[in-house]
């Protein structure tokens, strides 16, 4: 029998306010462990919450961006359960009215794009962190992340296959980064995702029974977790077994899923309004301001890389995974106005450099302005594109301007005809079996010659002029 | 009886209480008294009343994101039952 | 001239300003009042004389700098479940008996910005769950007219302490009638303001949909003056109302002459003791002479207050107490092993018998498979009380009733049954439901002498209709004050 997967994913995304989601301790993350709490975030007696104007505008801000419809009123629901590194022993989540529902994102898989549908998005607060250290009997308890905003995303249950739920991560991914809400650090847990799956047989309307995953704090965790997971449905399937509805645990050392049993026993979360807080109210009016303020998504700007400047698909996904890329990308055309030769040097040179080392794009130590001269250079004949590459790998170590390098270290081409015609006669001077055998009729050697000529240059000749002389020249031998 | 005490022993796990036998059966009585109290609820129709979370009419405010200072470590850390005087420590935890 | 502990807020703050005494003559009085009887009542947990002394001296101060407010100089009792900078807070649990909070309760500040004099916290039941003050883990608070009654409950040590002058005034918190309970059976006035009115930012939460702070005094002046000072928004507390409030004070003095009180059939048919009875019906020949009219009313959802009461505050209850779980503060088990062993011990350790009844109650009613049944039907049902008194007060200015069904009981008379206890704040509960303010002011004695309190329940933020019905009241009658021997 052929199985189907179904997959849904719970994204959990912090949210870059400055204070936390119900009181005003800072968010910044690497502080001394329980440096940034207060009476609120600590849960201590009497103390109350209040909810972060930013973190709502934030939440209704990727609403709007996963085309949601938006509850002009929404509830807080306390979700209770027992564990350290949280405080209150609840989380102030949202259970039955989020703040935004219906919605639905378009992503690329292997038949081309598919919208995945966004069952709800909604605000609750982080918990803190639970340090080990295996030569201690007691575990440490941080709590200065404990009341961040986060925002929960949840998909439907409408993805196939893991490639497709990595496909719709970095979608949801890059929609955040784009939207500056969320640094989307999967290490450091700004971005988080669970995953439900299941198996049913082709064709078969009703659900399997579904495990949940967790601790997959990469792309490529999250699509090996399913492909673990969905093989082991169907096996255990397979043998006339029963898949147990539970939550297992990614192991990144052996790429297995591993049952929680240690963990409570029951989920009875008993949900229900928070009351130290008021029903949620999102303005008509917030909602058109957070509107106005939508950027250009990653989809639409991808699109038109392509239509206006004609460059690949491929390339223009590439280029507009990151905001920061896509404007790079922009400021370097406005400079130097061929889109196909600035997308070909970003794919290549740029992307190269900028993975060999930590440095975003914003500190880049290229700017979009130095490698629009370079480009222009080349394209004006005063260096070679061969040696341009020499040049932009100088550029990005010294981080000084193309110009600047090239006048320095001489590279500016040669271009003069006589002085290349003297250096290419010398040549062929110099190899006569060699031009005996070209004219012979292989035609290939001309390579040779080109190879030496630019040996001589120290690859400084102009290609193109190389090729035209040498052509000359060696029929001059003919006679 | 309305409540068992499976149930009083499920809820007294979910609420974290360690109970003797006794407490258990003691409780479970109590409980049960006072749910049957309840029973006359349910002779109320109630189909299209909405449940009411709390009195107040309005909606939640918010708060501008400014941060202000948080406690210090100290002050923080000042009734935590065991610390190392930069955590709160716990038993260890298993997971 | 009477003992300066005896003296009410508005007689003392005009001796203040007369410069006729000082704050640390009126806190030398009540402090020495407070070791008298101390061992007799009990009304408090902890005593703060330093603190109160240096605090008088600063009130002092401000009075001779012409920096004076109200009720500067003036000592109060602070019900024990609101937080006091570095001072124990323990809620009458054993699970905060060394909790030191880091920070001051709303109210807390306002007292000391009005100069107040802080005396101590007040015993209270355990995490304000009970009607007789007998479940504070600090022992019982006995009542000053009849030690071997109950003072009522919660705020039982705060009632209390002002009827029997160890304090000149105190607040105190109402979740299902825990000041007015005790107000009626200590003889004093006490006031559950609109819930919104007064910030809960640091009152430990029992059940915060519920819980309200509010003032007790010797007369319905000094409820004014309290009212003042505790009655405004805070930014700190999502659920306070953001409205002006008025003047209170400016309610004393004004007729009631024309006004309407409502009488809810439903609390009066329960009536079955006779004292209660006859102390209501003489208090309503008093305002008719004033003029007030009365109307018949039926509110037939109150008779599911209780029940829905004792859903929706042990629901947010088991909630609100889950984080006394030995971590971050308070009462941790010596002997566990492992974390949740560590939680149960701790939690079966800290707790009061009381309390873990309701969190029991409150985490089953919220229990998967009960939540419909239980808490959204208590939750519906709390719409249908609502209804009722706002359409009541379509006819009325005020609702008259009955506080308790009875005096105070003897203690222990009803630790072991709770279904009696809780029927105890069978016409307190329905005014927290709603959330309305709610006042209870003495009215009469028992043939063996113990006091019984009326109540009047006004509309959202009317409080200046119940100063002004009490006020009236007040001038009419001398309940109020009578002190008791001691």
């Amino acid at each position: 029998m052929e199985f189907e997967a179904v997959i849904g994913l719970e994204v959990h995304a912090q949210l870059l306010t400055d204070s936390k989601a119900f009181c005003s301790c800072t968010t910044k993350f690497g502080s001394e462990p329980n440096s940034n709490t207060c009476p609120i975030c600590q849960g201590m007696p009497g103390s109350l919450p209040v909810l972060n104007r930013k973190a709502l505008e934030y939440t209704v801000l990727m609403s709007l961006a996963c085309n949601c419809r938006i509850n002009e009123i929404s509830r807080f629901a306390r979700k209770n359960y027992y564990y350290p590194d949280l405080p209150k022993n609840y989380q102030i989540s949202q259970y039955e009215l989020p703040v935004a529902e219906h919605g639905w994102i378009e992503i690329d898989t292997s038949s081309g794009p598919r919208r995945i549908g966004i069952t709800r998005i909604h605000m609750e607060e982080d918990a803190g962190k639970l340090i080990h250290d295996e030569r201690k009997p007691f575990s440490y308890v941080d709590l200065n992340r404990t009341g961040v905003p986060l925002i929960e995303i949840v998909s439907e249950p409408e993805i196939r296959t893991p490639e497709e739920a990595a496909s719709y991560l970095r979608a949801v991914h890059s929609i955040l980064v784009y939207l500056g809400i969320c640094d989307g650090n999967m290490e450091e847990g700004s971005f988080r995702c669970d995953a439900n799956v299941s198996i049913r047989p082709n064709g078969q309307r009703e659900l399997g029974t579904k495990t949940e995953l967790k601790n997959m704090n990469s792309f490529k965790n999250v699509q090996k977790g399913l492909h673990y997971e969905i093989e082991r449905h169907g096996e255990v399937l397979g043998a006339g077994g029963k898949i147990v509805q539970e939550t297992r645990l990614f192991d990144p050392s052996t790429g297995a899923t591993v049952s929680m049993r240690s963990k409570e026993q029951a989920h009875d979360y008993r949900y229900f309004p928070d009351p130290d807080l008021l029903p949620l109210r999102v303005e008509p009016e917030l909602i058109e301001k957070m509107r106005g303020s939508l950027p250009e998504l990653p989809r639409e700007k991808k699109e038109r890389f392509v239509r206006d400047f004609g460059i690949p698909e491929y390339d223009a996904g590439v280029l507009t995974s990151e905001r920061s890329l896509a404007q790079y990308f922009e400021d370097t055309v406005a400079i130097f106005p061929n889109p196909k030769s600035v997308s070909n040097w970003m794919m290549t040179e740029f992307m190269r450099a900028l993975k060999g080392q930590d440095a975003g794009v914003v500190s880049a130590p290229v700017d979009p302005e130095n490698l629009g001269q370079l480009l222009k250079m080349i394209e004006d004949g005063i260096i070679s594109g061969k040696i341009g590459k020499t040049v932009f790998e100088e550029m990005w170590s010294s981080g000084r301007g193309a110009d600047q390098i090239v006048k320095e270290k001489g590279l500016v081409q040669v271009s003069d005809v006589s002085e290349l015609t003297d250096i290419i006669r010398t040549i062929l001077d110099e190899n006569p079996n060699q031009v005996a055998r070209y004219l012979g009729g292989k035609n290939q050697l001309l390579a040779f010659f080109v190879g030496q000529t630019m040996k001589a240059t120290r690859g400084k000749a102009n290609p193109q002029l190389v090729n035209e002389i040498l052509l000359v020249e060696l029929e001059k031998f003919r006679n | 009886m309305k409540i068992t005490l499976e149930q009083v022993d499920y809820v007294a796990v979910l609420g974290r209480l360690d109970l003797s036998h006794d407490e258990k059966i003691k409780y479970m009585g109590q409980l049960d008294d006072i749910l049957k109290y309840m029973d006359a609820l349910s002779a109320v129709p109630t189909e299209d009343v909405e449940p009411m979370a709390g009195p107040v009419e309005l909606f939640t405010p918010l708060r501008e994101d400014i941060v202000k200072p948080s406690l210090s470590l100290e002050r923080a850390l000042t009734n935590a039952p065991s610390s190392d005087g930069s955590s709160f420590l716990v038993p260890k935890i298993i997971e | 001239m009477s003992d300066l502990y005896e003296k009410t807020a508005t007689e003392l703050a005009s001796l203040l300003r007369a410069k006729k005494t000082s704050s640390v003559e009126i806190t030398e009085s009540v402090l020495s009042r407070i070791e008298a009887l101390e061992p007799k009542i009990h009304s408090y947990v902890n005593i703060y004389p330093d603190l109160a002394l240096s605090m008088a001296k600063e009130a002092d101060q401000r009075i001779l700098d012409g920096r004076a407010r109200p009720l500067t100089g003036i000592p109060i009792a602070i019900k024990d479940n609101m937080c006091l900078q570095n001072e124990k807070t323990t809620c009458g649990s054993r699970i905060l008996a060394n909790f030191r909070p880091p920070y001051d309760a709303t109210v807390v500040r306002l007292i000391r910005e009005e100069g107040m004099v802080i005396l101590g916290s007040a015993n209270m039941d355990e995490f304000a769950m009970g009607s007789s003050t007998e479940t504070s883990y600090w022992g019982p608070t006995r009542n000053p007219w009849d030690a071997e009654r109950i003072p009522g409950g919660s705020s039982g040590g705060s009632a209390a302490a002002v009827a029997c002058g160890q304090a000149t005034v105190s607040i105190g918190s109402d979740t299902g009638g825990s000041i007015r309970l005790p107000a009626s059976f200590c003889g004093v006035t006490g006031m559950k303001p609109t819930y919104g009115a007064v910030s809960r930012f640091g009152l430990v939460a029992y059940a915060s949909s519920l819980d309200q702070i509010g003032p007790f005094a010797r007369d319905i002046s000094d409820v004014s003056l309290l009212l003042n000072l505790l009655c405004r928004h805070d930014p700190l507390d999502s659920t306070s109302v953001p409205i002006e409030h008025p003047d209170f004070t400016k309610f004393l003095d004004k007729p009631v002459s024309g006004m309407t009180l409502g009488v809810p059939v439903e609390f009066f048919s329960k009536l079955e003791n006779e004292d209660v009875e006859s102390s209501l019906s003489d208090a309503r020949k008093v305002f008719e002479k004033l003029g007030v009219k009365f109307v018949e009313l039926s509110l037939p959802s109150l008779d599911y207050g209780i029940a829905a009461y004792y859903i929706i505050a042990p629901c947010e209850a088991s909630s609100n107490l889950a984080r006394y779980d030995g971590v971050k503060y308070g009462h941790r088990a010596r002997d566990f092993d492992g974390m949740i062993e560590m939680y149960c011990k701790t939690r079966a350790e800290g707790f009061g018998a009381e309390v873990k009844r309701r969190i029991m109650l409150g985490t089953y009613s919220l229990s998967s498979g009960y939540y419909d049944a239980y808490y959204l039907k208590a939750a519906k049902i709390r719409t249908l009380i609502t209804k009722d008194f706002k359409q009541s007060f379509e006819s009325c200015d005020a609702i008259f009733c009955p506080v308790a069904p009875a005096p105070a009981f003897k203690i222990g008379e009803k630790v072991d049954d709770p279904i009696q206890m809780y029927l105890t704040d069978v016409f307190t509960i329905p005014v927290n439901m709603a959330g309305l303010p709610g006042i209870s002011c003495p009215a009469g004695f028992s043939s063996d002498g113990l006091p019984i309190g009326l109540q009047l329940i006004a509309p959202h933020f009317g409080e200046s209709k119940l100063v002004q019905l009490v006020a009236a009241f007040q001038k009419e009658t001398d309940y109020h004050l009578r002190r008791p021997a001691l």
